[in-house]
């Protein structure tokens, strides 16, 4: 996995989707609530599709699955935060399981 | 899409009455307003608009955003103080974020100018255009989300249109529901204190909504054609369960001649009710079980109420259809409530039946060409072992309580038996290392509901310790028939020849392996049936609540000799209707003011 870049281009890291049933519509809920916190933009890329990661009808299209990969794209002055905790929401199986 | 044009209907409709034929499919007279619960459409206008009028669609439709989440805000405060709804605050979050998506405010604000059209109409596509998105996707946890994005699009469509949104959870005092159809999703969070029936446009006697209504006790018709486009909520209206008629703003000499209808059927309920506590025996002694179906634990009260001896099916499914997938400590609070309120009795916990027409609804895309014969039940748990296993864990630790009975659904074969025996065991070794208590003498059964299950059950008989015939599928996959399908629904024949050649075998099987055998269909809560199925030595059958008293009855008034004779003249007819004709004897003879 690419660990987050110090640049002045966009923080760009891979997740992969540990929770069982995926992030369907309360994980996504949870995903938009934490990324509308930030100034960046967030996109998210799943098999060459591209979302905004403010937008949970976005997110519920990607289907994204256990164990499916997703690409963060995060563009802004506060890139390197809202990484941070959109990471833990994964790692912490957005409180499901 | 179809698009309707509200106000089309003439205000004189209102006050005449109308009467509507379906199929009686739950006893019981009713009488309430009109709710018509539309879960996929909505009535939606559509008229153009000028370049002028944008602006002020767009702050329309900015107000209806702002309305909605207000109405939101109140319930998740509502919720918080322990009033009102019982939806996850969670799923509440969910609909908030849907009405700030600009993925869903955006392509509205994009679409009034190039296409100039009225808000409502715009609105309604691009939501549209999401569900079935969502619907198409190939993972059915995601497709299930539909319903969220439906739900929050009618709520902001219901507040564009100036329309009162009320969901099934907000219902006032004595509603009818009328709906095309009902699925479970649209059902497990309806407000069970305020309904008084249920009507809808299409559905049989084993569709959900026939289910749902005689586990809660209340009347039901079914295949109304298209009575949902011609009633109006706050509409008066009888609903006869029995006759299977609904009768929209009666007259004054219909509610008169219904009033004394009721007190008639009230003298029968009556008698029936001084069955409760005696038990389900013939004239010369011979005993049977009564049991009962349920779907979840609210259940429970109703069905003991008419003296029934435990629950001979609780269908779990049900659990799992609500916005969020059970947890294994949820399941074992459910599992363990009816556990406690069934004692002394036992409860016999179906584990996951999902897939097939418990998926479905209206205007969906089938997921599979054949559900029926999809990936479902056994099939699903197999494949999917963790969530079996958290299933397992959480009926095994309500076992602790002593009276709780495992069945697996849709067997077809041995082979299934003894793998999901294989999990269950592993489950319990793991049970046991934490010394986590449970019953180690736990009673394993199996649904016989397969052809090849009911064909081969003398060898599925050494693996478990009871079984249940499940006849509305016995009978659907024996036939080739579909029972959802209208056109083919009347060829539907639970006394086929073919039918009781398979209910014998089960039940020799059983008997020659010294375990029970019961029915838990459709046809084991029809009176008619009964002095067939304990003829043929059935050991157990379990009923709809609505209908325990009425198969206790001739049980009662029958000898267990007569049901024996029955049965060897019945396995010998050469057609389902000799039976059918034998068995219509049998009960006019014994009991023939049942029938009216």
């Amino acid at each position: 996995m690419a660990s987050p870049k110090k640049t002045s281009g966009p923080v760009i890291k891979e997740l992969v989707v540990i929770n069982r049933l995926g992030i369907h519509a309360r994980p996504a809920a949870l995903f938009v609530k934490v990324s509308s916190k930030f100034q960046s933009s967030i996109t998210v890329e799943k098999d060459g599709e591209q979302i905004n990661g403010k937008s949970i009808m976005g997110l519920m299209m990607l289907a994204a699955g256990l164990g499916a990969r997703l690409t963060l794209i995060i563009d802004g002055p506060d890139a390197e935060a809202a990484l941070r905790e959109l990471e833990e929401l994964f790692k912490n199986k957005f409180n499901e399981d | 899409m179809r698009i309707e044009i509200t106000g089309e209907t003439a205000g004189d409709e209102h006050a005449m009455e109308r009467t509507f034929r379906g199929i009686g499919v739950s006893p019981g007279v009713a009488r309430g307003r009109v709710y018509v619960f539309s879960m996929a459409e909505e009535v939606v206008p559509e008229y153009d608009i000028t370049a002028e009028q944008i602006a002020q669609e767009i702050s329309r439709f900015e107000q209806a955003l702002v309305l909605t989440r207000e109405q939101l805000h109140e319930i998740q405060k509502a919720i918080a103080s322990g009033v009102g709804s019982s939806a996850p605050s969670s799923i509440l979050d969910v609909h908030l974020s849907i009405t700030e998506d600009p993925a869903m405010i955006e392509p509205v604000i994009t679409r009034l100018g190039t296409e100039k059209k009225n808000v409502e109409f715009i609105f309604h596509g691009v939501a549209r255009k999401y569900v079935s998105t969502l619907q198409a996707l190939p993972d059915e946890f995601f497709r299930e989300r539909a319903v969220d994005v439906q739900d929050v699009g009618r709520r902001i469509l219901r507040n564009l249109l100036g329309k009162e949104h009320r969901g099934p959870r907000d219902l006032p005092p004595d509603t009818i529901i009328i709906a095309h159809d009902l699925i479970p999703s649209d059902t497990s969070s309806i407000d069970r204190d305020s309904v008084r029936g249920f009507a809808t446009d299409v559905g049989s006697h084993t569709s959900h909504t026939a289910i749902l209504a005689r586990s809660m006790n209340l009347p039901a018709i079914v295949g109304l054609h298209d009575v949902s486009k011609h009633v109006h909520d706050g509409q008066l209206a009888i609903l006869d369960g029995y006759e299977g008629i609904l009768i929209v703003e009666p007259s004054e000499q219909t509610l008169f001649v219904y009033g004394q209808i009721e007190v008639k059927r009230q003298n029968v309920e009556d008698r029936l009710a001084t069955l409760r506590d005696l038990p389900a025996q013939t004239l010369d002694g011979h005993r049977i079980i009564l049991s009962g179906n349920i779907e979840l634990p609210e259940d429970v009260p109703g069905l003991l109420d008419t003296g029934a001896e435990g629950i001979g099916l609780f269908r779990t499914e049900f659990l799992y259809l609500g916005n969020e997938f059970p947890t294994e400590e949820q399941q074992y609070q459910k599992y363990l409530e009816v556990a406690r309120a069934v004692k002394p009795h036992s409860v016999i916990i179906r584990t996951l039946d999902l897939g097939g027409d418990k998926f479905q609804s209206d205007g969906s895309a089938p997921m599979e060409a054949n559900p029926f014969l999809g990936f479902r039940a056994i099939r699903f748990c197999l494949a999917h072992p963790e969530v079996f296993e958290a299933q397992l864990r959480a009926i095994l630790r309500a076992s602790a309580e002593g009276n709780v009975k495992i069945m697996y659904p849709m067997i077809c074969n041995v082979t299934e038996v003894i793998q999901a025996n294989e999990i269950l065991s592993q489950v319990e070794d793991d049970l046991r290392t934490r010394g986590v208590p449970f019953d180690e003498k736990i009673h394993v059964g199996t649904m016989m509901e397969v052809p090849s299950a009911a064909l081969t059950a003398e060898l599925i008989a050494k693996e478990v310790d009871f079984f249940s015939i499940g006849t509305n599928d016995l009978i659907q996959y024996t036939m080739a028939l579909d029972r959802l399908n209208e056109r083919v629904a009347n060829l539907y024949e639970p006394t086929h020849p073919a039918i009781l050649r398979l209910i014998r075998n089960c039940v020799e099987s059983a008997h020659n392996n010294n375990i029970w055998c019961g029915v838990c269909g459709q046809i084991a809560g029809d009176p008619i049936y009964a002095p067939l199925l304990i003829g043929m030595g059935l050991d157990e059958l379990s009923v709809d609540a609505s209908s325990l008293s009425r198969v206790k009855e001739v049980v009662r008034r029958l000898t267990h000799k007569e049901a024996q004779e029955l049965a060897a003249a019945a396995l010998h007819a050469t057609s389902g209707r000799e039976v059918l004709a034998m068995l219509n004897a049998l009960i006019q003879r014994i009991d023939p003011d049942l029938l009216n």
